[in-house]
């Protein structure tokens, strides 16, 4: 049975803290770019702060953590690939980007609705001594290409290889687990295999505040928020991006 | 005009010349392994009869690869026999403490992630499937590095036309699919990419 990886981010946990950034682009050797104005930067973690647009006592503030929303269905960065270097895998429901056969036209950063996606405008450039800690599983990528989140697949090849030493099949779910998720202070991330009936997440999508960012795309994504204010889960359908701050790390 | 045949036949045989002869030449660089270690040497005198015990399997599933010098001394410590070889790998690696810097032929470019676990726990594959019998021989051998990619020619393997003779010569990502098509193995992208 294949599964299907996904999360929750509880919005009313989330401190804005920016530690997952972090751990992302550790885990995924994501270079600093100091060039970067905020739209070039590499962020394929990225923590948003969005206001209800309020003043003085009215004025409310979320932050909101962006990422590959993981779309299920319609996934719109696959039909617009020329190259056929996306693909929604089979045996995990992860929307996965192969820069290696990315030409860098960019089509894909345009179609996701989600603005997830980010190009390399330079070539990798690391503070001195930082080569050497480099995640080995994770390929660096080049100049002229897309990148974005394969949600840590390093990690879950890790996980395939212990569980194949005892012969297994199925991994151990505590061995996978994303570098966000694991780095949050305020566990506000989860991570789980909503193809399991079993699996807490699974129950968790269910609440009635968790819900989904442009649903009406009918892109069925697999990565959930979840808050009990109304007004934010109003911004799930919104498109406008005003009082939306970028914060960038 | 009654020389077009044979300028034709003439130009023709020079390009298969540098094509299938001269290219593959200059394409190669040959370079030579830092000890003449043996295989074969060390299945008859050492006593080892397990691959396993050099080439290790981690308890994470990680593969150690080629062993490190520290399993070597367990034995080389001090000179046990009379090759120049041995007195090259006690000198020049054990004494001072220095890993060897084996050249690895099967070693795939960074983008790729390949389980040994996978393979050879799981599936109960034989080395020599994808090594060929290397791990049974009587020699080291040459090296040879692809000036352009920059890989061991083990990648594209030893014939140009990429014509087999046997199941393991090449490994590149169409021979990978292969034999996971012939076995109804399916994986995607992301699988065997990292
Ligand atoms: C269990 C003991 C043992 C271990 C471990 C061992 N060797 Fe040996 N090695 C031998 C014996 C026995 C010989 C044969 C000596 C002779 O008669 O010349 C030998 C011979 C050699 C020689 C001489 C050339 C030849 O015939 O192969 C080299 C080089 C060598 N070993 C390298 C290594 C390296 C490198 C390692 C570590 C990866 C290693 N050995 C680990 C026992 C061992
Ligand atoms: C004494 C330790 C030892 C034992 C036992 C041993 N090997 Fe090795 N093996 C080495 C060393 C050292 C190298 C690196 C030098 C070389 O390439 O020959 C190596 C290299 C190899 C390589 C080449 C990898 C590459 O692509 O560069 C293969 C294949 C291999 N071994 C297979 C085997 C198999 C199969 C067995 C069991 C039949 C085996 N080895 C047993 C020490 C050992
Ligand atoms: C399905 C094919 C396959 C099988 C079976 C297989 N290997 Fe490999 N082996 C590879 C590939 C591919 C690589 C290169 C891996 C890389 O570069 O990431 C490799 C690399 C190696 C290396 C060098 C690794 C390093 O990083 O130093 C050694 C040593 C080796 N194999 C030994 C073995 C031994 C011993 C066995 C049997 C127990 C075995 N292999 C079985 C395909 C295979
Ligand atoms: C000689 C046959 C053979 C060759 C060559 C081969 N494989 Fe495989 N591979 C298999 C088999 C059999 C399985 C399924 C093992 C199982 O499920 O128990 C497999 C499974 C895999 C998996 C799936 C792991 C998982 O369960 O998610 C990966 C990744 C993989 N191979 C990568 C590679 C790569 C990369 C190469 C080429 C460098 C390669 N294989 C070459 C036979 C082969
Ligand atoms: C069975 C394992 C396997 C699968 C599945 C696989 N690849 Fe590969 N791929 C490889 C190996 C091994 C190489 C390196 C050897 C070579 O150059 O062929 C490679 C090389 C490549 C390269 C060339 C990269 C370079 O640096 O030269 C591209 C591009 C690529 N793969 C894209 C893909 C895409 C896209 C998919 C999914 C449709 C895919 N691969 C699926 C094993 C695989």
């Amino acid at each position: 049975m294949s599964a299907r990886y996904g999360m929750v981010i509880d919005l009313d946990r989330c401190t804005g803290c920016g530690a997952c950034m972090m751990a992302c682009a550790a885990e995924n050797n994501v270079p600093p770019v100091p060039r970067a104005t905020p739209r070039t930067g590499l962020t394929p973690m990225l923590v948003r702060k969005v206001s209800n647009g309020g003043e003085g006592v009215d004025r409310r503030e979320v932050f909101i953590p962006i990422m590959c929303m993981h779309c299920e269905r319609e996934t719109p960065c696959v039909g617009v690939c020329p190259q056929q270097a996306v693909e929604v895998d089979k045996a995990t429901g992860i929307v996965m980007q192969m820069p290696q056969r990315c030409l860098g036209c960019r089509y894909c950063m345009t179609a996701c609705p989600y603005h997830a996606r980010y190009f390399n405008w330079w070539d990798p450039q690391w503070p001195a001594g930082m080569e050497k800690a480099l995640n080995p599983g994770v390929a660096v990528r080049m100049r002229g290409v897309v990148e974005k989140c394969n949600l840590c697949h390093a990690r879950l090849h890790s996980a395939t290889q212990k569980a194949a030493a005892t012969g297994k099949r199925e991994i151990n779910p505590a061995d996978y687990v994303p570098a966000c998720v694991e780095a949050c202070p305020t566990a506000a991330i989860r991570f789980g295999n909503l193809a399991d009936k079993h699996d807490p997440l699974s129950l968790e999508v269910r609440s009635p505040d968790t819900f989904r960012f442009l649903t009406r795309l009918g892109t069925e994504p697999k990565v959930y928020y979840k808050s009990k204010e109304a007004w934010v889960r109003a911004l799930a359908e919104s498109n406008s991006g005003s009082g939306v701050e970028t914060k960038r790390g | 005009m009654a020389r077009t045949p044979l300028v034709f036949g003439l130009g023709l045989a020079v390009a298969l010349l540098v094509g299938w002869v001269a290219f593959p030449r200059v394409l190669y660089v040959q370079r030579h392994q830092p000890l003449e270690f043996r295989h074969k040497t060390h299945a008859e005198k050492s006593g080892i009869v397990q691959c396993s015990e050099c080439h290790a399997f981690r308890d994470d599933g990680t593969f150690a690869g080629i062993p490190s010098i520290a399993i070597c001394t367990a034995c080389h410590s001090e000179r046990i026999g009379t090759t120049n070889a041995e007195a090259t790998l006690v000198e020049n690696y054990i004494k001072p403490g220095q890993e060897t810097p084996w050249l690895v032929y099967a070693r795939q470019p960074a983008n790729v992630w390949f389980p040994h676990a996978v393979h050879v726990q799981r599936a109960a594959l034989e080395c020599r499937e994808c090594h060929s019998p290397y791990g049974e021989s009587d020699e080291v051998r040459i090296y040879q590095l692809n000036r352009v990619s920059g890989y061991s020619r083990d990648i594209w393997g030893p014939s140009i036309s990429r014509l087999r003779r046997a199941p393991h010569e090449g490994m590149k990502m169409s021979d990978c699919e292969d034999c996971h098509r012939r076995r109804n193995v399916e994986v995607g992208c992301i699988g065997c990419h990292q």
